[in-house]
């Protein structure tokens, strides 16, 4: 018992740790993972208070390593973008398919698919929404869910 | 006193280029990377009589970018063992594309720091033998894989995200970025060690498959064979190896995000505006004052971009330069003599030095049908990846 409270007590004077005993870490694959969940979420520093999308686990604005997860809007509007013909092979089977960068309303920037217009429609500057439905290419490693984006 | 004068390097040579040698580009079948260096570096000693490789050459820098081509990395000790430098320091660099661009910034900072009186530095890389989407999927690893590559953009699609911005911001057309080929491919046709030497028409640019939308085939450099080296040694001992060296007087090299989404804007690179900046600073250079430039034209929107970051014209007037001819053989700067890496061939690891090889020969007056006029300045420019590295190099002649 006294053992437990000596390594609770640890983890409250190493702060670093004590984030990470409580917090999902800062970390591409937990952006992922909170896509799979339907969320999109970013991590801010809690001492700069930059927002990091992806998150990092060290801030690269003031070296910070405490951050707390914060959503991010789900809509934007799109920046720029193409339609790729010539596709790696896990993606031959989707190809042409339209790629761009969304950047948010909170002026984050994000890539992906853009599905659900035809390519001729895309513009710049039209308003996409994320969609979190998984896409069917598949690769061995790692694992991760797929967003993209769709007309809002 | 002496110390003052010595971090003073404004306008002044930093290292002097004795000898240069480079491949044929191309399809090498039956070749491995290591033979098509010692192709490059025995012209190299041959141009160079007054030197004694085994004796004068004290350390080897290399760029190449991927091991997957061959299966075979430790590339540095393989190159020198080839070329015959046995049992010097030998050290490969990787950026992506710009690799040896960064082992030409290496070995300027071996010289310099005065560790070593002379010094070879190369690139190379064998692509050829690959097919097209296993060559793809290598060339995708100089982009961010979580968000780049895991959401299919390819290495074209992300210079047609650029280009598709560029012309929306500025009204460049698919027809500017055809210029850059057909340009490129007539520059190629006077090369005899270009990949293609054949010229193109406007027609045949704009008619070509498309790759990634506003990108077709010919907006595309070649997947090529190919190895390129330079010898630089200390100014003061040039003369002692030949009497026409050419001087480095200025070098840039920078960083940026490897994930292009996350960049400010799409239509030039930070990287490459800073190296540039600290290029020209160095050497004391105005970019009305280059005379004639290699720029990295992996995707002809590259090129447009290269003119603008290079203050060759104002941001968003790249399109309309390449129209003018201004950057055509003849022109008020020629770009990309050589044929560029749309011509000339683009085997990754060697594109830096090629380009320095080819601006070599142009202040030397040894660029053949394609020597430009009257040329004092040169520059080269070299881009890893997206934009995350860039270097940039400018030159003097004796």
């Amino acid at each position: 018992m006294l053992a437990v409270q000596a390594l609770q007590l640890q983890f409250i004077f190493i702060g670093g740790i004590k984030a990470m005993s409580e917090q999902a870490p800062f970390t591409i694959e937990q952006f992922y993972k909170q896509i799979l969940q339907g969320k999109l979420m970013g991590g801010k520093c809690k001492k700069c208070g930059k927002v990091h999308l992806p998150p990092r686990p060290l801030c690269d604005n003031c070296f910070s390593k405490e951050f707390e997860w914060v959503e991010l809007p789900e809509n934007g509007k799109l920046l720029t973008y193409t339609v790729i013909y010539v596709a790696p092979t896990q993606f031959q089977g989707m190809a042409p398919y339209a790629v761009g960068i969304v950047q948010l309303e909170n002026g984050l920037k994000i890539p992906g698919m853009i599905r659900g217009v035809a390519p001729e429609q895309i513009k710049i500057g039209m308003p996409l929404t994320i969609d979190f439905g998984t896409c069917a290419a598949t690769q061995p490693w790692p694992q991760w869910p797929r967003y993209h984006f769709k007309p809002a | 006193m002496v110390a003052k004068e010595k971090s003073n390097l404004k306008g002044k040579p930093l290292v002097s280029i004795v000898s240069a040698g480079l491949s044929k580009f191309g399809k090498l079948e039956g070749f491995y990377a290591r033979e098509i260096f010692a192709e490059a570096a025995k012209e190299a000693f041959d141009r160079c009589p007054n030197l004694d490789p085994k004796k004068d050459i004290k350390a080897l820098f290399v760029g190449q970018m991927g091991e997957s081509y061959e299966h075979q990395g430790h590339t540095g000790a393989t190159m020198a063992d080839w070329a015959g430098l046995l049992h010097i320091p030998a050290t490969r660099t990787e950026a992506a594309c710009a690799s040896s661009g960064v082992a030409l910034r290496t070995a300027i900072y071996a010289v310099l720091s005065g560790l070593c009186d002379v010094v070879m530095v190369g690139g190379v890389e064998k692509m050829t033998h690959r097919t097209t989407p296993e060559v793809t999927e290598y060339l995708a690893m100089a982009s961010d894989y979580p968000f780049e590559q895991w959401h299919g953009i390819t290495f074209p699609g992300l210079f047609a995200l650029m280009a598709t911005a560029h012309m929306h911001e500025y009204g460049t057309t698919e027809q500017h970025l055809a210029m850059v080929a057909v340009k490129n491919h007539y520059h190629g046709s006077l090369n005899p060690k270009a990949h293609m030497q054949k010229e193109i028409t406007l027609e045949n640019a704009l008619s070509s498959r498309v790759i990634a939308w506003p990108l077709k085939l010919y907006d595309c450099s070649l997947i090529t064979d190919g190895a390129s080296c330079l010898i630089l040694t200390k100014p003061e001992l040039a003369k002692k190896y030949t009497d026409t060296p050419v001087h480095i007087i200025g070098s840039g090299q920078a960083s940026d995000t490897i994930g292009m989404y996350e960049r400010e804007g799409f239509t030039s690179l930070t990287a490459a505006k800073l190296a540039g900046k600290k290029a020209y600073e160095m050497a004391d250079v105005k970019p009305e004052e280059i005379d004639v430039a290699e720029v990295h034209d992996c995707f002809t929107i590259a090129e447009i971009i290269a003119y603008e970051d290079l203050g060759f014209c104002k941001p968003g007037e790249g399109g309309r330069l390449v129209e003018s001819g201004d950057t055509k053989l003849g022109g008020r700067i020629p770009v990309n003599t050589s044929g560029g890496l749309k011509a000339k061939g683009h085997p990754v690891g060697a594109t830096g030095t090629a380009q320095a090889y080819e601006i070599y020969l142009q202040l030397t007056g040894q660029a053949d049908k394609r020597q430009v006029k009257d040329v004092e300045v040169g520059l080269t420019h070299n881009v890893g990846g997206s934009g995350a590295t860039a270097a940039v190099h400018i030159y003097r002649r004796d």
